[in-house]
């Protein structure tokens, strides 16, 4: 488990993030919020680049103050865009694996493994500050997985990556929660995060505004109606039917009439009644969708219009 | 066991073993990307230059044999090399090369941007200071040493060759070369701790080095108890011709050797401690450096 206690962060009289409790388990969770929201601060804080000015952090029981035992489980992709001078690819991770004290064989065996994962290895003897852009990236990414740790953090690992290696990463990031890793993830595009996440925080001005399961914290927004669409051959007829229940606030026939919108407080109650609708054969559903159960929804009625998050 | 019975067996304390074997390894990954840096990295031209400042001029004028036979005795080489060393190789080309060469070791991973790699590392911060704090010693060593015996060989062989090869083989040339290397190294471990530190806390740490810089040079104006508040003080000391300040020069004893190398060996100790201080408790916010 990934604790916070508390935690508040400020840089001088600059809120970082307040109050933050958090407890974070397997699986990906991803952070989402506006810029200034607070990502990074929270990232840095549990990496240990920065220090709490109130409140605990534990990462799996230990303190973040302590990067000598820290990092052996715990491996961090930063935004930092920078890198030693005059290494290369194989160099920079050999090197930084030679630091943590293993072996020049197991740093190098990690070096490969790690290389062939972000799909760096025939790059591998370039120097690093040939890379591009999505290359550094990945470079990034193989340093931070090189020594295998437990917990990941990687702050917007998918910047720069074409639509290949990004499908590819993702899948990689899966495939590590599927084997009981933590990763931390911050991401601006929404559907992605929203395709790979287990859960998501979002953060608003350095404050936690919500966190979970996407649907779940869908279900909780109780100020915003959950809007459906269903498809059907008489939806007048279904409307009418609808409009009565105290749960249903609105009904809107679609531009096409072989549709309807509708927006309830109680998404369960809803389903419910549909069933009875089709049971009784008068009115033949073609399919039902929930049009604002997702992250884009999410982050629009709690954190506004400001466009996708970043 | 009864009740009324107690086993007592000899306690057995956990020995808590320190990783040493670990650290050792670790401070020989970071020295090993470090001395490459202060050998090949873009700030280590400005190194060379220095290095090459006092061996220049030497190399000019080594064509040109003084006038007279007075100058086969090297009194007055002695006393040429004791003022060019402390005026130009130690005050300046050492002082200022360490102040480049520790200075930038963490300051000029916080200006690249890449100091959190080390910090993202499972290294402990002392075994960190350690590490980029010894290649930055053997940089300097061997710079500044090589630049004094270099120096002291261009004055002395180029002139009455075979005078001058028996004065270093048989007579005080060799130990006066041996105590001037030995200077240089001092230095570099006193000056290169002072300058560690300055790197860790300020932002400018320009300003700091000018400040010390002033502080050495003026040392001989100083009262006795003051001149020992200096590193060049103590390098004074061992210095193995002595050289006349000027009229206005506050006179005091020098500390003997075995007082002089300790108490630079105890500082730089100190200095290295207040340094693991700030690196274990330091901040990677590069935006506000």
């Amino acid at each position: 488990m990934i604790v916070f206690d508390d935690v508040s962060k400020f840089y001088g009289e600059i809120l970082g993030v307040n109050r933050v409790n958090l407890q974070i388990a397997p699986g990906i969770t991803s952070l989402v919020g506006p810029n200034g929201a607070g990502k990074s601060t929270l990232m840095n804080l549990m990496t240990g680049l920065l220090r709490p000015s109130r409140g605990n952090i534990t990462i799996l029981g230990m303190p973040t103050d302590k990067p000598e035992q820290l990092f052996r489980t715990l491996g961090y992709c930063t935004q930092f865009d920078s890198f030693p001078r005059g290494l290369t690819g194989r160099e920079f991770i050999r090197s930084f694996l030679l630091v943590h004290g293993f072996s020049r064989k197991k740093a190098e065996e990690f070096t490969v493994t790690a290389l062939e994962r972000v799909s760096l290895l025939d790059a591998a003897n370039r120097k690093v500050a040939a890379y591009s852009k999505g290359m550094r990236q990945r470079i990034r990414l193989a340093q931070a997985i090189a020594h295998q740790p437990a917990v990941m953090i990687l702050d917007e690992p998918l910047n720069g990556l074409d639509p290949m290696v990004r499908a590819e990463t993702i899948a990689l990031f899966r495939k590590l929660a599927a084997e009981g890793l933590h990763l931390i993830i911050s991401s601006h595009i929404l559907h992605e995060v929203d395709m790979m996440s287990d859960r998501v925080i979002l953060l608003n001005n350095g404050y936690v505004v919500a966190e979970g399961n996407v649907h779940g914290v869908r279900d909780e927004m109780e100020e915003h109606p959950m809007q459906i669409l269903i498809r059907c051959d008489k939806p007048a007829k279904l409307a009418a039917r609808v409009f009565d229940k105290d749960h249903v606030v609105e009904a809107r026939l679609h531009d096409d009439r072989l549709g309807l919108f509708v927006k309830t407080r109680d998404a369960d109650r809803f389903y419910l009644l549909l069933n009875r609708v089709v049971a009784e054969g008068e009115i033949n559903i073609e399919s039902i969708a929930p049009v604002d159960d997702d992250l884009s929804a999410v982050y629009q009625y709690l954190i506004g219009s400001e466009g996708s998050s970043s | 066991m009864s009740s009324s019975t107690i086993d007592i067996k000899p306690a057995r304390i956990a020995k808590q073993t320190l990783p040493w074997s670990l650290w050792w390894r670790q401070i020989r990954a970071i020295f090993r990307l470090e001395i490459e840096k202060n050998f090949l990295g873009r700030r280590s031209i400005l190194l060379y230059l220095l290095a090459l400042l006092p061996i220049v001029p030497l190399a000019l004028l080594a064509p040109f044999t003084p006038p007279g036979r007075e100058w086969q005795d090297f009194t007055q080489y002695n006393m040429i090399f004791a003022i060019y060393y402390g005026g130009l190789i130690l005050r300046t080309v050492v002082f200022f090369g360490c102040a480049w060469i520790f200075m930038n070791l963490f300051r000029g991973d916080i200006i690249d941007r890449s100091l959190h790699f080390y910090f993202l590392s499972p290294v402990r911060r002392e075994v960190l200071v350690v590490g980029k704090y010894i290649s930055g010693l053997v940089t300097s060593i061997i710079l500044f040493t090589a630049t004094t015996i270099i120096s002291m060989l261009l004055l002395y062989l180029p002139h009455f060759y075979s005078e001058s090869s028996r004065y270093f083989l048989e007579g005080q040339g060799l130990s006066q070369l041996l105590t001037y290397a030995g200077i240089t190294i001092l230095a570099c471990v006193g000056y290169g701790a002072f300058f560690l530190v300055v790197g860790l806390f300020f932002r400018n740490p320009i300003i700091p080095a000018i400040v010390l810089y002033g502080w050495e040079w003026l040392n001989f104006l100083m009262p006795p108890l003051l001149k020992k508040i200096s590193v060049i003080h103590y390098l004074n000391s061992l210095a193995p011709v002595p050289v006349y300040e000027g009229p206005f020069a506050v006179p005091a004893l020098p500390t003997p050797a075995w007082i002089a190398v300790p108490s630079l060996i105890v500082v730089t100790v100190l200095v290295l401690i207040i340094a693991s201080y700030r690196i274990r408790h330091m901040e990677i916010r590069y935006g506000s450096d």
